[in-house]
């Protein structure tokens, strides 16, 4: 096989299944794999001290003060919630990093697997201003509210939480009500909701109890009303107290709000559990094959193959053959547009169609070959896996003429209409209109993860600042003024400076346009899991309905 | 020539004396109660009979029955084993009436020696010593004469006792035996219990098998038994060989018996009693003799003749009988399912074991499991190998004594040999458990349920806090496991030394400080059995989640629907009350509603008489707890 970098395509020993076993170059040994691996290892540092920030929640004094009153963690009562040494996935552990509100939006989502039941779990963090909801919070509820419907995955809200942070209210107020549509949603199309309420959940709070199929509260604990003693006395007069408005034990024995009352937060967490149990929750995608054989390459040399710097190409099959079941992949069109991989693989069992940027660059064939590829897996309803190393379609006279706008548009048509499950991984650059065809955050894959080592933004941060001086010293000739070349300088340190801070990883988790960054080694676990909440849902490709493809 | 044998007993014994049947080339029929109907000991006979009942009055003491089970069956002989029959002269003697083979001594020689009382005398006329307590100063000891297993036996230390001790006695013996006839004989402190084996043939060959030693007991019961009795003085045991001899033959006696005796600690001999029959004990016998005990019984049943000598013991063996029983809460007897049983085997090891997996150890019967024996050229290597033998031992099930045997076997005192009869009584109490041991094996139970339950092993991408699983140990002391598995191996909260090599569902292999070591896991319900080199730990897996609490409902005193009030209970107003307690009824829809108190405490009103009609939340009677807030209904 020819056209690949560092990997050859080996007819498999028995050939029967024509499939390939792609050997993988030897890195490790390879120039510059250590530089890669301190890179990641370092980037990874970083990412390690963010999360134990979001886990930190409130801070040790908040924390405190929550278990002196006898209370679980948010994380604890998840950890209570999921089966015994079952993996959790949480999701968008970064939240509103970089913002003005602390990591983690006051919320831990994630996938976790409860009596058997692989669930959407979201649980306010109480320690963080009393769980109340800040602009983040919302974004990260509503992601993983949209994580449950169209995976079709059973919502189970562990609530408490004092309601909106009220001095940014005008961000939540009015796009706020999508909490309460989307549960009523789920409920309509059958996806079961659950609600347990360990603390406050009051005021507007008060309809995600009101909105879920099943309520648990806890004796004593849970205040679930629309207004508390003192605007009920503002606004009639009434004398009145927490309990009798809106206690767990009122609820469950007078007004039926809570159909199920615990005596303390652990028996809701087991009552919790024999509600998912009782749920019955089939999935509906195909079951995985069984006993799927892990890669024969060791995940840890997923560390070595993204170089620091992302101008340096890398073969994304290093990547592929580290996370492919047997680490088979049969390549679909390996002669044809060989700057962007397609085949298929495995992973876990699962089938998915792989399309991974080798060169960097889309040009009119990749494009067209992408196409193709979609609509092949949706004809086969093979959920599609789209590892990200784009720095966008290739601009240009011959490339214009050659019409790789009618190309780019004929991969993005595909994308944004294909209807089999996507996955997006972030590996290295994912700029401009690429990461749209490579299925960006835009195009809703049900999943997309950033490794440590990716970069997205409309182009990169020195082609941004230079277009932008280009721009400049264009616009100063017309006008025929000088240009100062000095403050050109400046200005494109400057700007190359932000656009690189804002490509980073950490800052686009931050505004949820991911689901989190991971791990590199822990890409095939993550995967197994999306993969498996994706069979949630049935898995259908679209029949046609794709739009006009520009010949 | 015997062609088909009824084995009148069950467990070990039945097993046993079917086993040599089957290298004898004797057909075998067992008998069983309802409770033994899956009993090995009915799976390996040929062909067997059920008795009616479950409790051994109605099944395996049953003479007739078991008569009529050999007749039935086709046997021309019958083995009573030991225990039940056994020592029966009229069971020996209806089954002789019955034209079948009775594999023991004659009958009369059973009634002789059934009564000690009796025996003694004939024992005293013979010329063997016998404890005489007529005029001996305390300390005595009163003793039933048809008793055994040390049933009726009592120690009085003041003469002034003495009468209320025997009247009480009689009545014990009376309502256990049907006999009340008792003796006295003064008590020898610091006794040991030796008994000598003998076996005699219908032509006057009487051999003496060399002694045991059964001093080790638990309330009158042998725990462990060894042969030769370790420390004898030659004379001593010369004599006892000689005391056996002359018993035997001034009986008369004919089968196996054994004459048991106490030496007291200046090595004076007393004849205590003779067993007309098979003792528990008897395969440390086999051990260092060669012989087989049951094919000589057999074989001097068919009237062959024993050699003139008997084979010279050589070595050393020694028994211990594993009970399922608590040594720690006063020998309780341990019942429920042996999910599993298994024993070392080896050279020089001797298992006789009435169970098997699977076996339900039941009220009815005695908690032997098996007797384990152990022999070598000395005393020592037997008593190690016992102790390997015992600490290796796979027992999943109720609470056993092994832990007390392996303890015994390497307490210095019982090593040193001669320990007396009070020596278990004199035991210090079991150490605490190692709790670095327990530790471990809870982090190896929890590891092999990890195993079983995800492949993924608790994995996170935010890795916040261990997983945690918590055991109880016998004692009732916890031990939390709480680990994390990463790709860079196992960490585990206080095990900072330890790697995981491997782990499955029943296998957890670990890296202990450089150090590997294997524990074997198994999992019954809660149940977990940890088995290791380092010993055997019984764990009960901690429920992650408490149970559910029962609630009383406070508010159960309004009408909880409309309707009419049927009856009020004998209650008033200022009446004690207990929660759950019924106060009135209503009827509403054809149904009868009951109104119960909500906590226990005073009625302080009642709003309700028969025929009132009620709407719903209407309040009915008021319950003030007792703890002065009151439950407003």
């Amino acid at each position: 096989m020819t056209g690949t970098q560092g990997a050859q395509g080996i007819d498999g020993a028995d050939g029967t299944q024509g499939t390939q076993d792609v050997d993988s170059a030897d890195r490790t040994d390879g120039t510059g794999a250590g530089e890669r691996r301190r890179a990641v290892l370092e980037r990874l540092a970083e990412l390690a001290a963010e999360h134990e920030r979001a886990i930190a929640g409130g801070g040790p004094k908040y924390v405190r003060r929550h278990r002196e009153r006898g209370k679980l963690l948010a994380r604890e009562r998840i950890e209570l919630l999921v089966d015994e040494d079952s993996p959790f996935l949480e999701l968008s552990a970064l939240a509103a990093w970089g913002s003005d509100y602390p990591v983690g939006a006051s919320m831990v989502t994630g996938i976790g697997v409860i009596e058997g039941t692989e669930c959407v779990i979201t649980a306010n963090d109480p320690t963080v201003r009393g769980g109340a909801s800040n602009p983040w919070t919302l974004r990260k509820a509503l992601r993983a509210n949209e994580i449950a419907r169209v995976n079709r995955l059973p919502l189970v809200s562990l609530v408490e939480s004092g309601g909106a942070d009220l001095p940014s209210q005008k961000e939540i107020f009015i796009p706020g009500g999508a909490l309460f549509r989307d549960l009523t949603r789920l409920s309509a199309e059958g996806v079961p909701t659950v609600a347990v309420v360990f603390g406050n959940s009051t005021a507007g709070g008060a309809y995600i109890p009101g909105m879920s199929d099943h309520v648990i509260m806890v004796e004593g604990r849970s205040k679930v009303f629309l207004g508390g003693p003192p605007l009920v006395r503002m606004a009639t007069g009434e004398e009145s107290d927490d309990e009798s408005l809106g206690g767990a034990d009122m609820h469950a024995r007078v007004s039926g709000l809570a159909d199920y009352f615990a005596a303390d937060e652990q028996d809701a967490l087991r009552t919790a559990r024999r509600v998912v149990a009782r749920l019955s929750w089939r999935k509906a995608g195909p079951a995985p094959r069984a006993c799927p054989a892990p890669p024969r390459y060791d995940e840890d040399g997923l560390l070595d193959i993204v170089p620091a710097d992302l101008r340096e190409p890398f073969d994304p099959r290093e990547v592929i053959v580290r996370i492919a079941d047997d680490s088979q992949f049969d390549e679909f069109k390996p002669l044809y547009g060989p700057s962007l991989v397609t085949g298929w693989a495995q992973v876990h069992g699962y089938p998915v169609g792989v399309l991974a940027n080798a060169q960097g660059v889309l040009f009119s064939a990749e494009s067209q070959k992408a196409a193709q590829f979609i609509q092949l897996a949706n004809q086969r309803d093979i959920p599609l896996l789209f590892l990200h190393n784009t720095t966008g379609y290739m601009v240009g006279r011959e490339y214009e003429q050659g019409g790789i706008i009618k190309h780019g548009a004929m991969m993005i048509n595909a994308v944004a209409n294909s209807r089999v499950p996507h996955i997006s991984l972030l590996l290295g650059a994912s700029y401009g209109a690429g990461h749209y065809g490579m299925c960006g955050r835009a195009f809703d894959p049900r999943f997309l993860f950033a490794w440590p080592t990716a970069k997205s933004a409309v182009m990169g941060a020195a082609q941004l600042a230079g277009v932008l001086s280009i721009v400049a010293r264009q616009s100063a000739a017309a006008r025929g003024l000088p240009y100062d070349e000095e403050a050109d300088g400046a200005l494109r340190a400057a700007v190359e400076a932000q656009i690189e801070a804002e490509s980073l990883p950490l800052f686009l988790s931050g505004r949820l346009y991911d689901d989190g960054v991971i791990d590199p080694r822990d890409t095939r676990t993550v995967l197994g899991i999306c993969l498996s909440a994706v069979h949630s849902a049935p898995v259908e490709g679209a029949r046609g309905g794709f739009g006009v493809f520009r010949m | 020539m015997i062609g088909t044998v009824l084995v009148a007993n069950r467990g070990e014994i039945a097993r046993r004396v079917m086993r040599i049947c089957r290298e004898m080339g004797i057909g075998t029929v067992a008998v069983y109660s309802g409770a033994d109907a899956d009993a090995p000991h009915v799976r390996e006979a040929d062909s067997a009979v059920r008795l009616p009942g479950d409790a051994p009055a109605d099944s395996y003491l049953r003479g007739d029955a078991i008569v009529a089970a050999a007749l039935a069956a086709g046997a021309d002989a019958v083995h009573p084993g030991y225990g039940f029959l056994s020592e029966n002269a009229e069971f020996a003697a209806a089954v002789l009436a019955a034209g079948l083979v009775w594999i023991g001594p004659p009958p009369r020689v059973v009634a002789a020696m059934g009564s000690k009382t009796r025996a003694k005398r004939l024992m005293a006329q013979a010329g063997v010593p016998v404890l005489d307590g007529t005029g001996a100063a305390a300390p005595l000891l009163v003793k039933a004469s048809a008793g055994g297993g040390g049933r009726g036996m009592r120690i009085v230390r003041e003469l002034a006792d003495l009468e209320a001790q025997l009247a009480a006695a009689r009545a014990e013996a009376q309502a256990a035996f049907g006999d009340g006839e008792v003796f006295v004989e003064p008590y020898v402190e610091d006794g040991r219990h030796v008994e000598v084996q003998i076996l005699a043939d219908v032509h006057g060959t009487v051999w003496t098998l060399g002694t045991r030693d059964c001093s080790v007991q638990r309330r009158h019961q042998k725990v462990i038994e060894e042969t030769p009795a370790p420390g004898l003085r030659d004379l001593t045991e010369r004599q006892l060989l000689e005391y056996a001899d002359a018993a035997a033959r001034a009986v008369g006696y004919v089968g196996a018996g054994t004459v048991e005796f106490l030496v007291g600690a200046d090595g004076s001999a007393y004849f205590l009693e003779m067993n007309t029959r098979l003792q528990v004990e008897h395969p440390v016998t086999e051990l260092v003799t060669g012989l087989d005990l049951v094919r000589e019984q057999i074989r001097i049943a068919e009237g062959r003749r024993l050699p003139e000598r008997p084979p010279v013991p050589h070595g050393h063996a020694v028994e211990a009988r594993l009970y399922a029983e608590d040594p720690a809460h006063e020998w309780r007897p341990g019942t429920g399912v042996l999910h599993r049983f298994a024993l070392p085997a080896g050279p020089g090891l001797r298992v006789d074991s009435g169970v098997a997996d699977g076996s339900v150890i039941g009220v009815h019967y005695d908690a032997m499991l098996a007797k384990v024996a152990a022999y070598a050229d000395t005393r020592e290597e037997a008593l190690r190998l016992l102790a390997y033998a015992l600490r290796r031992a796979v027992l999943h099930g109720p609470v056993t004594n092994r832990d007390l045997l392996v303890r015994v076997l390497g307490d210095p005192r019982f090593v040193a040999g001669g320990v007396p009869t009070s020596y278990l009584e004199g035991l210090p109490p079991a150490p605490a458990p190692d709790g670095g041991a327990l530790r471990l094996a809870a982090l190896a139970a929890a590891l092999a349920d990890a195993a079983g339950r995800h492949p993924a092993g608790g994995w996170r991408n935010v890795p916040s806090q261990p997983q945690v699983k918590r055991f109880r140990a016998a004692d009732g002391g916890e031990y939390e496991a709480r680990y994390r598995l990463t790709r860079d191996g196992l960490a585990a909260d206080d095990h900072p030394r330890v790697a995981l090599v491997s782990s499955a569902p029943d296998r957890v292999v670990l890296d202990v400080g450089g150090v590997r070591r294997e524990f074997a896991v198994a999992r019954y319900g809660e149940a977990v059995f940890v088995d290791s080199a380092a010993g055997a730990v019984a764990l009960t897996a901690v429920p992650r989640f408490p149970p559910p609490v029962g609630r009383t409902a406070p508010g159960s005193l309004l009408a909880p629907m409309p309707g009419t009030v049927v009856r009020v209970a004998g209650v008033a107003v200022g009446d004690r009350v207990t929660a759950g307690q019924p106060l009135l009824w209503l009827e509403a829809m054809k149904m009868e509603h009951r109104v119960t108190a909500p906590a226990d405490g005073t009625l302080t009103a009642l709003h309700a008489e028969p025929g009132w009609q009620v709407e719903v939340g209407a309040v009915l009677a008021v319950v003030s707890a007792a703890a002065a807030e009151s439950a407003q209904a």
